[in-house]
């Protein structure tokens, strides 16, 4: 009955798509946790009264601002996209996850975006309780919105809770609950929102790493706040990572029961192992063309393990997938392997730091910094990785064996959609290019006493002074903290 | 007609107004956002440009918000128009979502680049002036109507039937309605000389934004037989004379409202007024249509579970946001001052 778009038109649509939400979740992936650093750090200060907490909050803000309007404005191209470019999958699919969408601004965003103003500007306009609260709601906000959207995408993978009319097509909502909770959210929420704290805790330990190592270059006493901020960031290596890696094996076992073609590329199974003992490969090169796995190098029975808990455990292959549902095994097959290594290499730091605090030496060991610094922007490669598996391995569906991804396009010419897409490589690597710059120079810096008030770099203004009627007020906070 | 089906359709109506408050609050609450970037243009002062932008700073995400809920809320509440307006919007909207990047990354970058801190004032401007001027188009492009296929699920236009003489009036329409906007919020939150300027430029936006509603709204009931019929005939030329006399009426208030001396809140809310009402004005020519005059809100609306689901939210939420982003407009009131802002 319908003439789909062009089958080029929908490949860029799809690059479009990907690049487009990857950057946005670049942001998020490190927002969702730093938002929750900065509340725990404003908290420590309220406690405490240390003022190295007060310092790190303000060096971190910074950071989170400029990161923040990055995230903003890619995800308010991300609302727009489905409609520009996947409207077909925005007419069928809108009555059932336009709902939580609509929750998400409603519940997060708003929250995110009101107090935000107040979280940057305006400590000394309400004072140290209110100022508190309005850290801890973006941080709620910032969860919230992880909920929601993850939510939806997983809907995609796993519906369930609708009907489908046969007129129009259109998925309708009969149990939201079931929407909602569908069977992959709980274990891809779980995970992301893990993912996003360790990218946090590896990006704040990186640039403390880098403090200690160059300190100790110049021969001098590294601060309080640098000394901290490696320390936290250790401490939620070593505790965080073995959970990440426990809750991304069940989100996998879960993946098995719903997306058994997913886990097949993910573990480059074109043979079906009926007596169980399949192998877990290691390496290999995925050929879908002869459906095999050139040169493999594989444990014997572990996957098997692995997925039945048993030796013997029969194991489909994509042998029993006509050709035409089966995801592109090679790109599955790499992303997944990039993010396994990367959370056991996170879980390794974090056992070595953990040894090295057992032993009073924590920042005594160069190359412990010099690890940690590389290990830096890790997450962000991590959590990449992991949508890419994620959803290259749901293809060639968007609504998982309802809705395929060449049906959802939306009626347009392929060269509209191909300017558009090189108008958005163009600006996102140079406008977020440069936010990633201002970022890094930024970090370049090391927090200590000498930490400005929030955009005090230079001639940045005190956004909240000169508004008048808060001065006095402002002059009284001014003396609390000297 | 039975009683669930009376309540359905009041939901579906319940849904268009939900969505045309929100898309009513982003054009006044943005829209006075965007002026300030286009007025950049006129204030090359360090200092003065300093002032202006942290005027909006604390509040300006809070403000694009309303967007993602006018987007989102249509995607929610009515995915066939959603569906259908997006394609067929596609080049003006692409423009704006780029030209709302470089303007949005702009208010943290600025403070944070050396050499290129006037580079990033460009992207303000530019980027402040396009995203008005395509959603002008847009909502140009929208009045004019869209071609859809005969299943009426689809879009069925080329990727340039957008542009049109009226398109672009619409667009620096808009254009000068939200520096109307802009300059009269800077009249209220600035003093001294830059408020005396901005009362001039307010003066001649405030001109310029009525001359354009009389364009606009004389050339819009000649696009379609429907917006004729409504304005022409009947009730409506009782209607649509009022309308014009309270546009001038306002137009009248404002003018004197911006004379040198005269209070500083009055032009911004009386601006307002004047959004309000042209506001009103496109709800009258466009009800009971979402797409006019091809799809019904009731045509395009989802399903009556979907609209509860979603009412639920709603009801509680907006009163709770309208709540909490009248607190952030309380903390930051008062008057930006130049000397003041800076180390
Ligand atoms: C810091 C980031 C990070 C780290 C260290 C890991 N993951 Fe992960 N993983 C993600 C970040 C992530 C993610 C970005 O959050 C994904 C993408 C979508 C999702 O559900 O979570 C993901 C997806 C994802 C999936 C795909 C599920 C599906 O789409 O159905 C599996 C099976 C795993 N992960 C398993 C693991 C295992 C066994 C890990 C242990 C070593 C691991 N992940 C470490
Ligand atoms: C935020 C991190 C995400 C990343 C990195 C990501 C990545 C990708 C990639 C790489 C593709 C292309 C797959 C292919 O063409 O083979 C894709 C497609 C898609 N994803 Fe995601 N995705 C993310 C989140 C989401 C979310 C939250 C949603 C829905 C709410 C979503 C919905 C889609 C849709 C509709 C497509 C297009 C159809 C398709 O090609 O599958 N994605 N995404
Ligand atoms: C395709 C799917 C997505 C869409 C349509 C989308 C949409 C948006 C929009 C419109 C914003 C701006 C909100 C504002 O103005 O404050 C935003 C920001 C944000 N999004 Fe996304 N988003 C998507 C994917 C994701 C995913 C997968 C996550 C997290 C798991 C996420 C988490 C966030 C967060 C935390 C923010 C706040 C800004 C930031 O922290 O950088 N989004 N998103």
């Amino acid at each position: 009955m319908d003439a789909s778009a062009p089958p080029d038109a929908i490949l860029l649509a799809r690059i479009q798509f990907a690049f487009t939400v990857s950057f946005h979740f670049l942001f998020p992936a490190f927002t969702i946790g730093l938002a929750s650093y900065l509340a725990v750090l404003n908290g420590l200060w309220l406690r405490t009264g240390q003022p190295h907490y007060l310092e790190l909050f303000r060096y971190w803000v910074k950071i989170f601002a400029l990161a923040f309007a990055m995230g903003v404005v890619s995800g308010l191209v991300m609302s727009y996209q489905f409609g520009t470019n996947w409207s077909v999958f925005s007419d069928r699919a809108g009555p059932v996850i336009g709902g939580p969408m609509a929750y998400e601004v409603l519940s997060a965003f708003f929250l995110e975006a009101g107090f935000l103003g107040i979280m940057l500007f305006g400590r000394d306009r309400v004072g140290p309780g209110l100022h508190m609260a309005a850290c801890v709601m973006v941080a709620v906000g910032t969860a919230f919105s992880a909920f929601w959207i993850l939510s939806v995408n997983s809907w995609m993978h796993t519906p369930a809770g609708f009907t489908i009319d046969p007129d129009t097509k259109q998925f309708l909502p009969v149990d939201y609950w079931q929407i909602i909770f569908n069977p992959s959210f709980p274990y891809r929420f779980v995970h992301t929102v893990t993912a996003a704290y360790l990218t946090t805790a590896f990006i704040v330990g990186g640039v403390g790493a880098y403090h200690l190592l160059r300190d100790r270059a110049a021969g001098r006493e590294s601060s309080n706040a640098t000394r901290t901020m490696f320390s936290m960031a250790m401490w939620m290596a070593v505790l965080v990572a073995p959970v990440q890696i426990v809750v991304g094996d069940l989100h996998g076992l879960n993946t098995l029961e719903h997306q058994p073609q997913k886990v097949m590329a993910m573990e480059g199974h074109y043979e079906s192992y009926p007596e169980g003992q399949a192998p877990l490969y290691l390496f290999g090169l995925p050929n879908d063309e002869a459906q095999r796995l050139d040169y493999a190098v594989g444990i014997p029975g572990a996957s098997s393990l692995i997925l039945g808990h048993r030796f013997d455990a029969p194991i489909e292959g994509l042998d029993t997938i006509p050709d035409d549902e089966q995801p592109p095994v090679a790109i599955v097959f790499w992303s997944f392997r990039i993010m396994v290594a990367i959370g056991l290499l996170m879980l390794g730091l974090g056992v070595w730091a953990l040894i090295a605090r057992i032993r009073r030496r924590l920042y005594a060991i160069p190359s412990l910094h010099r690890a940690a610094v590389v290990m830096g922007p890790s997450g962000l490669i991590a959590v990449l990785a992991g949508w890419i598996t994620t959803e290259v391995g749901r293809q060639p569906y968007t609504v998982y064996n309802l809705l395929r991804t060449s049906d959802s396009a939306a009626p347009l010419d392929a060269p509209a959609v191909a300017a558009s897409l090189i108008a958005f490589v163009v600006v996102y690597f140079a406008v977020f290019g440069a936010g990633t710059w201002y970022i890094l120079r930024l970090m370049s810096h090391e927090p200590g006493p000498s930490e400005s008030r929030l955009a005090g770099i230079a001639d940045g203004p005190i956004r909240t002074a000169g508004i008048t009627p808060a001065q006095e007020e402002q002059a009284r906070s001014r003396k609390r903290e000297d | 007609m039975s009683i669930t089906e009376g309540v359905s359709i009041d939901l579906t109506i319940v849904w268009a107004f939900i969505i045309a408050f929100a898309v009513l609050v982003y054009v006044v609450l943005d829209g006075f956002d965007l002026g300030i970037g286009m007025l950049f243009a006129l204030e090359p002062g360090k200092s003065e440009r300093d002032v202006m932008m942290n005027s909006v700073a604390p509040v300006w995400d809070g403000n694009e918000t309303w967007l993602i809920l006018g987007g989102g809320g249509l995607f929610a509440a009515f995915p066939l128009a959603y569906a259908l307006i997006l394609p067929a919007l596609y080049v003006p909207i692409i423009l704006m979502l780029l030209a709302l990047i470089f303007r949005g990354v702009a208010f943290e970058f600025r403070w944070r680049a050396r050499a290129w801190k006037r580079g990033w004032d460009i992207c303000f401007i530019w980027g402040s002036g396009l995203a008005a001027f395509s959603q002008g188009i847009a909502l140009g492009a929208l009045l004019q109507g869209i071609a859809i296929d005969e299943a009426g699920r689809r879009y069925a236009g080329g990727w340039w039937d957008w542009l049109t003489p009226f398109t672009i009036t619409v667009g620096v329409a808009l254009m000068i309605g939200y520096a109307l906007l802009g300059a009269s919020w800077l009249v209220m939150k600035t003093t001294g000389t830059l408020q005396g300027r901005m009362r001039r430029v307010a003066l001649r936006a405030a001109a310029g934004t009525i001359v354009f509603i009389g364009i606009v709204s004389l050339w819009t009931p000649f696009l379609q037989e429907g917006y004729y019929h409504r304005w022409f005939t009947g009730w409506g030329i009782g209607v649509a004379i009022l309308v014009g006399l309270s546009v001038l009426g306002i137009g009248a208030f404002l003018a004197r409202s911006l004379a040198p001396g005269r209070g500083d809140r009055a032009p911004f809310f009386l601006a307002l007024a004047l959004f309000v009402l042209c506001f009103g004005g496109l709800g009258v020519s466009m009800y009971p249509y979402i797409i006019p005059t091809e799809i019904t809100i009731w045509e395009a609306a989802a399903p009556r579970a979907s609209q509860i689901f979603m009412l639920v939210g709603a009801l509680i939420l907006v009163p709770i946001i309208l709540a909490y982003t009248g607190y952030a407009y309380w903390v930051f009131r008062g008057k930006v001052t130049p000397d003041t802002g800076y180390h």
